[in-house]
Formats: C-alpha cells, structure tokens, sequence
C-alpha cells in the first residue's frame, strides 16, 4: 500500500509537476502552438510599428511584453474545456490530487512556456544591436510577469464552466487584445492621456512592459518597485480567485 | 464504524435539477468482496460511484472508504482506490506508457516502483509491445485494458471499476473478468458496477439492484434465485407455431413469451402445467420437441425487481 506522504502540501506540489509534464506532452509540444505563440505576438507589433519613426530600442519592451503576454496565456484556457471535452478531466479529479494541485499544474506550464519563448524577442533585440541595461531585473520581471499571465489565464477559464475550448479562446480574446492596447506597448505610458494613463493601471502587462522599459532603456514611469509590488499582487489575486472559482465549478464541467 | 467494512454508505442523496439521480441509499461493501452494483440505465449507478470516487459530491448522506469520510479525507480516499470510471480516458495524445508513468505520479507511486509496476501491467494485460504508441490509435477493447492497467498502478486496496467490460470484444471480457478475479482473490475489494447480469452472476459475493436511484435489493446472486421462486419457468417447443395468446389462457401460466422457436412460460407450479401442455399437444395434434423446467436466472430476478420498483 502506497500511502500518502505526512507533508501533504509537498506531495501535492510535487504531483503539480506531472500535471506540468503532461500538458507539455500534450499542448506545449505541439509545433504549430510554439509557432502561433511566436507569430502572434509579432505579427501584431510589425503592424503597429512599421513606417513609424521609432529608435529599436523602444520597439523591444513592447514586443517582449506581447510575447510573454500572449504565449503565457495561449493554451492555459482552454486547457480544462479541453479535458473535459475529451473525458480526462473525471480522471484528474478522482485521483489524490487537489484542486489547487492541478490548477498549479496548468500555471506552471504555462509559466515555462511563456519563459522559454519569451527569450525570443531578447535574442531578436540583442541581435540587432539593442543593449540591456539591467539584465537581472529584466530576468526577475519576466519569471514574475510570466508567472502572474500564466495565473491570469487560469482565471480566463474559471467561468463559464464549459467543456467548449473555443468559447473560452473566444472570450479570453475578448479580453486579452484590449488588455495589450492600454498596457503601454504601442503608446508608452508618459504619452497616454490621464484617462488612458488610469485605464492602463489595471492592467497586469502594463507594470511588465514598465519594468522591461527600465531594464532596456533604462527609464520607466512606474518605481521599480511598484512594478514588482503590483505584479505580485496581481499574480496572488488572480491565483486564489481562480482555484476559488474552479473548485466551485469544475464539478459542473464532468 | 465497522473495520470490517471497506466501504459504507449512509444515505447518500444526490439530485440532478428535479431528478433525484440517488435516493437516500445506504450499503455497506465488507474488505476483500467482490460486490456488484446493477441497476437499468439512468439508475443511478455511475452516480454513486462519482459520489464514492470525488468526482461529485453528494447532497446528503455520509460515505466512506477504508473508514476515511468521502467528503472530509477525500484524498486519503482517493489514494487508496483505483478507478475504470465509465466516461473518462486515458490521454489519447500521450503513449500507453506515459499515461501509467503519469497516473503513477498522481498517485505518488515512487519512480522506480512506477517503471516495474508499467511493465509487469502492460505484460499482463498483452499491451507492453504496444506501450509506445499513441493510445489515439487504440481499439476500445486496448483503451479498456489500459484504463484497468491505470486503475492498477497504485496497487489499490479498493477497485471500482464501472462497467469495465462494456464494448469490448469477448475475448478482452474474459481477460478482465480474469484479472478481476486474480485481483480480488489477492485481497482487493473490487466494487463492480455492470448491467451485465451474466458478469455479476459470475464475479461477484453479492449484488446490490439500484432502480431509481433507490436499492431495490441487495443480496447474495444464488440467493437472490431462491428468493423469486414466482419466477419458475417452463421452456416449450412444438413442431407447429402456437399462439402465445392461447398459452396464455392455460391455467396455472401467468405469463407467456415467445423465445425464438421457443416458449418461455412462468409458473407457480412446473408439474401442474405439465398434463395441461400435454393435453394440448394431443388435442391440436402437435408434437412436443423440448420440454424443459427452469429456475430463474439473474435477469429474471432483476427485472421483476425492477418492475416492482
């Protein structure tokens, strides 16, 4: 008989972590989401960008923000309609994991992913000449900002409790292009109106894009410190708000 | 609490909307039984087995397993069954040996023990060439074996296993049936829900009938026989077709059914029919080409339990 571990929280950790390795099995692998996860994001940026009269360094914290935006939130939401869509849902949950557990589980893949192509644009702006004027910060915003998106898109999921992956794609859309339009990527904040500029306050990406501008040009519009405090604060937020809403409704889902 | 039993349920309630799925059902499952769980569809079967399992919870009532509450120790519980569930998958994006390696890390299964636990299950249950394909090309038969392999992987102290044999081809059914046997004569308790009555009469210690969500009975296959004596039948061929409505008439029959070239006829009483059927095969000039006395099977038994809920 296996029993279970006396430190609970630390088995349940653990066992988020093959939930981690399957999603990326089955989600993250996939070719065309890695390329879609590129392609997105820049595709985006080159519209909005090309033919302005813009310095290349301003182009980086923008297009570094989109990329870890979007690809932290790309498959997260739709992971639970697909599983319950495709029946393996029932399975998770009737294993000895948690709610919490598997909601974990779907945050930390979404959390590598958004990491790992995250890096793209960074390689993109050191290639063509852009230098980094405070790496070490730049490093912790994105580890901070990707794990609050990965969190945020858990939370794109948590309702309405559906096993239609398209409605949530569609709805997480309806939220997630509005959120880049007033988070200070393509405008930066200083240039905003006071309306645009407490609009943008709310945004999670605002405070990343903020941190990657002072980490690659060296001037932000926020203290430092106020954008890790806040990026923090969303990231708790949206964390416990969505397990809440998920244990309440993944059994609506089966 | 009775450590004797390895489940107990105290009347667990469940409603979908205005339906009630399970009534106020209470049972117990003794440690190392073979216990069935029939009922018709929509009986409230899976239902029950959600409730038990975690994958719903109940309204009313109180369940447990190996004496830890459903609802308060759930993961306790959970850790220490195995589950085929009737709608659920494996991965069928992942290969047959990643689903046991992740259903081994869901369950805390340390790696090494993982591995010989994969390979001695996929051997056993004839999938271990396969264990690197993708389950998307899996029959149901192979996909049914796997899920059991996956049940399997914790080495369960309590299996339940919903319709485990459902859509797959006999020889599979056999193979399961096997398992589940081996299994329980190794100690496992092994909950079986089925609406196979053939498969119930064959496995299990005893069988609980659920019928609108409520037990309609719970009792041992063999005795479950004996206690429906009213269902005694008499099975008859001629050589020439007689109407089941003329049967019928025969007193003494309370009910008549064609069988194929067959006729099934329930009785109270075989030898008090026999001269009648006799005497009519001589008046109309038929030739009798079987005439044989039935006790009731399982199904008989069912159904009328069924009907009289």
């Amino acid at each position: 008989m296996l029993l279970m571990d006396n430190n609970l929280y630390r088995e349940q950790f653990k066992r988020s972590f093959a939930i981690l390795k399957k999603n990326v099995r089955i989600y993250y692998s996939k070719g065309p989401v890695i390329i879609f996860g590129l392609l997105v994001p820049f595709f985006l940026f080159l519209s909005f960008y090309i033919g302005r009269n813009m310095p290349v360094e301003a182009l980086i914290p923008g297009l570094l923000g989109m990329t870890a935006f979007f690809t932290a939130t790309s498959v997260g939401p739709a992971i639970v309609p697909w599983e319950a869509r495709a029946k393996t849902l029932e399975r998770l949950v009737s294993s000895p994991v948690s709610i919490w557990t598997i909601f974990l589980g779907d945050v930390f893949s979404s959390f590598l992913f958004g990491v790992i192509v995250s890096v793209s644009p960074i390689i993109v702006g050191l290639s063509i000449g852009v230098g980094i004027a405070n790496p070490l910060i730049l490093g912790l915003g994105i580890i901070l900002a990707t794990f609050c998106f990965a969190s945020f898109s858990i939370l794109l999921s948590a309702y309405p409790p559906t096993d239609n992956p398209a409605s949530v794609m569609m709805l997480s859309s309806m939220i997630k292009f509005p959120l880049v339009f007033i988070s200070g990527i393509f405008i930066p904040i200083e240039e905003l109106p006071v309306w645009g500029k407490t609009i943008s306050s709310i945004s999670p990406l605002t405070y990343f894009t903020d941190l990657a501008r002072h980490s690659i040009q060296g001037h932000s519009y926020y203290p430092m410190t106020l954008d890790f405090a806040v990026l923090a604060a969303f990231t708790i937020i949206f964390l416990v708000v969505a397990i809440k809403i998920h244990e309440r409704t993944i059994r609506k889902r089966i | 609490m009775n450590t004797e039993n390895a489940v107990e349920v105290s009347n667990l309630t469940k409603h979908f909307g205005e339906v009630v799925a399970v009534d106020h059902i209470s049972f117990q499952v003794k440690k190392g039984e073979l216990f069935g769980f029939l009922g018709p569809n929509a009986a409230g079967k899976t239902t029950t087995v959600r409730m038990l399992t975690g994958v719903i919870k109940p309204e009313e009532g109180t369940a447990s397993i190996l004496n830890y509450d459903i609802l308060r120790e759930g993961l306790k519980t959970r850790q220490l069954t195995g589950i085929v569930p009737e709608m659920a998958n494996a991965y069928v994006d992942l290969s047959a040996w990643d689903n046991l390696m992740l259903t081994g890390e869901l369950y805390g299964v340390p790696k090494k023990r993982r591995r010989e636990r994969a390979s001695k299950l996929l051997k056993e249950f004839g999938l271990y060439e396969r264990r690197n394909h993708l389950v998307r090309g899996f029959s149901r038969g192979m996909k049914q074996k796997l899920l059991l392999c996956m049940a399997l992987m914790n080495e369960p102290q309590i299996l339940f296993l919903d319709e485990p044999t459902s859509g797959v081809d006999v020889g599979s059914q056999r193979l399961i049936r096997d398992m589940i046997r081996e299994l329980n004569k190794s100690g496992a308790t092994v909950f079986l829900t089925t609406h196979n009555m053939e498969e119930a009469n064959a496995l299990c210690d005893r069988i609980a009938i659920i019928n609108h969500g409520k037990i309609a009975t719970i009792d041992s296959p063999e005795r479950l026989r004996m206690r429906s004596s009213g269902l005694q039948s008499i099975e008859v061929s001629f050589d020439k077709v007689v109407s089941v409505d003329e049967l019928s008439k025969i007193h003494g029959i309370r009910e008549a059914r064609k069988m194929g070239d067959k006729m099934r006829l329930y009785v109270d009483e075989p030898s008090a029919v026999f001269d009648k059927l006799i005497d009519i095969a001589r008046s109309k000039r038929l030739k009798i080409i079987s005439l044989n006395t039935l006790v009731p099977t399982l199904e008989d038994v069912f159904l009328e339990l069924v009907k009289e809920s």
